[in-house]
């Protein structure tokens, strides 16, 4: 939060008069240390000033303060630091009282324009979540948002190559997971498999991850959790400020620049603009290059608005491109193909390194534009109004016949427009109430003109949605959240149907009075669905008096099904398979729990957090049968629903072995099975077990060496493979499409060096190296497994220069 | 007060108006022009008699129904026939001629002719613009009275030269099937 001190004090004292209590009672102490808030190291040197007593205290060497003779009531802490942002908060003394403050040290803006207040505030208050703060994004600068993500705990991707990356949160993926780029819910066609987020990891200044639903102010069907990418606060003061990172990357022989500028003025104004430019040309394996696998992306933003204490606005634009080549090896025509694909262990066709960017590929242009508004109202709250709009364009372009190579074998246009508004009552002391409001029209069309037939068809969606979550401070150490959401969605489709399908599906029966109109060997079908979903969240928060941080939540989610797996209905030539969505699937249903046990001793700390996630109406796409075609047979992948059980736990600890010696230990598991069945749920990710050691010196420059290590483990619940008739063989043979690859050991590389010019120029190098060892690995839930190796070797050479 | 309602009221507005934008057109239809539905060999033996021909047609494409196979009559024993293969999009009325592309990028495709049984060879009697195999006009040979299979192929970007095999040629498959003939 940006504001004036004086605001503060006003709103400070107005809410929290302090009581004083019996006048013998005045020989209480209040105690404490100041820790940063991502390293959990003590500060030294911060400020902690009593607001009603004026009374003051310096932080020692171990980040302790101490006040004595406080009579018992509650008081307002003000706690700053020369680094770090200025908080305020309020504590009760009734005996001997120890109060932990955690301080955002946010260095990277602070270094250069001596910002005031940063703070990353957790969305929820039980819920698992996790945030990654700016210098972690700016290592991936070159990379992307999906593997950047893969830096937390629980949070696992699902690949098409190095360029696709689809973020999963606690084994789920796709449409479980929600994406909120500034408050803005991305719709960016996150049902397809290989369809990445739309969003670029250089436009964002924090991204938190939030491992469930119960952040119902964002949607009530995230029923894997939700990732929320932020802007960094402009400070309220006149200052120009900007950055220019400069990444060279070896594997793909390219790489990228970003660069930003922001103005901002004492009166609240600001603007801020900022674009990226990457290229990369083909990716190589150990041992081969993987052909057809260069990335082109362009990305720019501009922000401008006025923020006030009492008042404010922004408007924010965005526009993001891509062109993505997909690994020519893996686009097949047959199940012979892919046999011969995963028998022969390296990709059938292997070319000299290019920059083209040839088909089979993909082209998606999102433009997102945005409006907000916000007041805050005298002892009542803050109310936000949001307009936004969201235009995305996917063009997919296969190996085609004839003169056809430039035309799109997919093209898909996604408008969406999205009216929410919420009010905060925040002037209890120890009650928060939120509520909201949100009403959305989506509107997608699927161009004709490229003689193939539509894989998604032309819908109108309307959504809309209400939420109420209240939070209640019981003690200083017993937080207690709720909320509830309604959402309603209804989905008006125009779908072209072979007759044959509509047959062989059985809507005949069940929907022949949605034809509009008989076309002999097609029909058009207008199916118009709806669905009614509620979610629920319950939890707390407890902190125990030695500094043991207990979380429990519960959420209920709903989601409705999306375009894909109601309407899916052809052949994917990269999985060699069928794919049928069914018009009849209904909503799916999550009971999550999640607990966080927390404690951080005074050079080491621990955090373990288990989860269960039952699943009643759980859609999946999995293989039931085979089908004949001229091409030969293929399997065919239905979408059904059934009832699972997804069982995991996240382990992290660190340890400060010295002043310059840090080792950090992280390890995930996730367990995922089909209860009707009982059979292993597919795409689960494999165990994950990371290690890092890092050496600091800060007076050499800030140098920070790190070396990590990764091992995943071999993931041994699948589904079992499939039988099918291959037309070569003659005879039915197994296609081992579910074998996962083996375990393998990945080491990583970092390190990085800061030299000031002046009190205001800075300039950051980094050198990192993935893959160090070179190691030949697949991994299980990269889709390209069945055709090459992952990637080799690469190098990344960084400049950032903070101007 | 006023300037929020006034936002509300505008932003309220503007979603009414986007969502009475409810034009009901009805999306075109998509004609597949690519789909093959019909690969048709028609087998003139040499000296006369009777021709054969050699059919699978699949009129729904990807959709669920089989293809339906169809051969003509039984191959005569130790006869040369001239073959010829076409490619169709039945979909289409008239039917689209295959073939014809496949002529024009005859450097991407070859159609693979794997014989067993009493069908003694097959050659090929065209070259693509590099003088590689392309298989729309070939000869074949049977041997004595008996049983044969006859695999039939076309695959798009094949590795070329190849050697004849559809491991080493890889590509995409646009076309398979396998007729069990008899020879008599």
């Amino acid at each position: 939060m940006v504001f004036s001190n004086k605001a503060v004090i006003i709103i400070a004292f107005i809410s929290f008069f302090p009581i004083f209590g019996n006048s013998q009672q005045c020989e209480y102490t209040l105690s404490g240390q100041v820790m940063d808030y991502h390293q959990k190291t003590p500060l030294e040197g911060a400020t902690v000033l009593i607001l009603e007593t004026k009374m003051e205290s310096i932080t020692t060497v171990n980040g302790v303060y101490t006040f004595s003779n406080l009579c018992s009531g509650t008081y307002t802490l003000e706690v700053s630091h020369p680094e770090c942002s200025t908080i305020m908060m309020n504590v009760r003394v009734d005996g001997d009282t120890e109060i932990e403050v955690k301080l955002e040290h946010h260095l990277e803006e602070l270094d250069e324009v001596k910002v005031v207040g940063n703070i990353i505030r957790d969305k929820t208050n039980s819920a698992q979540e996790e945030t990654l703060n700016l210098n972690t994004l700016e290592n991936y600068s070159a990379g992307n948002l999906g593997d950047a993500l893969k830096e937390l705990g629980g949070v696992s991707s699902l690949n098409t190559g190095a360029n696709i990356v689809k973020p999963a949160i606690h084994g789920l993926n796709g449409s479980r997971v929600l994406v909120l780029n500034d408050g803005v819910r991305m719709q960016d066609m996150e049902w397809g498999a290989e369809h990445a987020p739309t969003l670029d990891i250089n436009s964002a200044g924090s991204v938190s991850v939030i491992k469930g639903a119960s952040a119902l102010q964002y949607g009530g069907d995230a029923i894997g959790g939700v990732i929320v990418a932020e802007q960094a606060r402009i400070p309220r003061r006149d200052s120009i400020y900007g950055k220019t990172i400069l990444s060279g990357v070896s594997n793909g022989r390219g790489g990228n620049i970003v660069t930003e500028l922001t103005k901002s003025y004492e009166s609240g104004w600001f603007i801020k603009g900022q674009g990226s430019y990457k290229r990369l040309g083909d990716h190589e394996a150990p041992d081969y290059v993987l052909s057809n696998t260069g990335v082109q992306e362009i990305a720019a933003s501009l922000q401008l608005g006025k923020h006030h204490f009492t008042w404010g606005w922004d408007a924010r634009y965005s526009y993001f491109n891509t062109e993505i080549a997909i690994l020519r090896a893996s686009h097949i025509g047959n199940v012979d193909d892919l046999i011969r694909s995963i028998n022969s262990g390296e990709p059938s066709i292997i070319r000299p390194f290019t920059y083209d960017l040839q088909n089979p590929r993909q082209e998606v242009t999102h433009h997102l534009g945005k409006l907000k508004f916000y007041k805050r109202f005298e002892g009542l709250g803050k109310l936000n109004v949001q307009y936004d709009f969201q235009s995305n364009r996917r063009f997919e372009y296969d190996i085609r016949r004839g003169e056809r190579d430039n035309i799109p074998s997919i093209d898909l246009e996604l408008t969406t427009h999205t009216v929410s508004t919420d009010f905060k009552w925040d002037t209890k002391d120890d009650i928060n109430i939120l509520v909201g409001l949100m009403g959305r029209y989506q509107d997608n069309f699927a161009n004709p003109d490229t003689g193939v037939r539509r894989l998604i068809p032309d819908y109108e969606k309307i959504d809309f949605g209400s939420f109420l979550i209240g939070e209640y401070r019981v003690t200083n150490q017993l937080l207690l959240d709720a909320g509830i959401r309604y959402d309603y969605n209804k989905i008006d489709a125009q779908k072209f149907y072979r007759t044959s399908r509509w047959e062989e599906r059985g809507y005949d029966n069940d929907f022949q009075d949605l034809i509009v109109e008989d076309l002999d060997t097609q029909l058009l079908v207008n199916p118009v669905l709806d669905y009614h979903n509620f979610s629920a969240t319950v939890g707390g928060k407890y902190i125990t008096t030695n500094g043991l941080q207990l979380k429990l939540n519960y959420a209920l989610a709903q989601r409705a099904p999306n375009p894909s797996e109601l309407f899916s209905d052809g052949l994917h030539h990269s999985a060699a398979r069928i794919e049928l969505g069914d018009l009849r699937i209904e909503n799916e249903t999550s009971h999550k729990i999640t607990t966080t046990l927390e404690k951080d001793f005074s050079t080491w700390g621990i955090l373990l957090e288990p989860y269960a996630n039952w699943v009643q109406n759980f859609i999946v796409l999995e293989p039931t049968g085979v089908e004949f075609t001229v091409r030969g047979s293929f399997p065919v992948w239905e979408y059904r629903q059934t009832n699972a059980r997804l069982l995991g736990v996240d382990f992290s600890a660190y340890s400060n072995w010295t002043d310059h010696w840090i080792t950090e230990h992280k390890f995930s598991l996730v367990k995922g099975q089909d209860t009707d069945t009982d059979i292993a749920l597919i795409n689960i990710p494999a165990a994950n077990w990371r290690n890092s050691v890092t050496f600091s010196k800060p007076e050499w420059n800030g140098f920070e060496a790190s070396l990590e290590s990764q091992y995943v483990f071999r993931q041994n619940e699948t589904p079992d493979n499939i039988m099918v008739f291959s037309p070569q063989q003659q005879e039915d043979v197994v296609l081992e499409i579910n074998t996962a690859p083996d375990a393998y050991h990945l080491l990583g590389f970092r390190s990085k060096m800061e030299f000031p010019f002046s009190n205001k120029t800075k300039l950051t190098t980094t050198l990192a190296v993935s893959n160090l060892l070179n190691t030949n690995y697949r991994d299980y839930l990269n889709r390209q497994r069945f055709f090459a190796d992952d990637l080799g070797r690469n190098f990344t050479l960084q400049l950032k220069l903070n101007y | 007060m006023k300037t929020i309602k006034s936002i509300l009221l505008l932003a309220f507005i503007g979603l009414s108006f986007v969502a009475c934008s409810d034009d009901d057109n009805a999306p075109a239809p998509v004609n597949e022009e690519e789909t093959i539905t019909t690969m048709r060999i028609t087998l003139v033996p040499e000296g006369g008699g009777t021709n054969i021909t050699i059919q699978t047609q699949d009129l729904d494409g990807d959709g669920p129904n089989t293809p339906v196979r169809d051969i003509s009559g039984n191959l005569t024993a130790n006869t040369t026939y001239t073959g010829s293969i076409v490619f169709l999009n039945e979909t289409e009325s008239p039917a689209e001629d295959i073939t014809e592309e496949v002529e024009e990028e005859d450097d991407e495709h070859q159609v693979f002719y794997i014989p067993s049984g009493s069908i003694s060879s097959i050659t090929y009697n065209d070259q693509d613009g590099n003088g590689n195999p392309l298989g729309l006009a070939f000869t074949l040979e049977t041997g004595a009275a008996g049983n044969a299979t006859l695999e039939v192929s076309l695959v798009h970007e094949p590795k070329k030269p190849n050697d004849g095999t559809l491991t080493d040629a890889g590509g995409e498959t646009d076309f398979t099937d396998t007729y069990a003939i008899t020879v008599e």
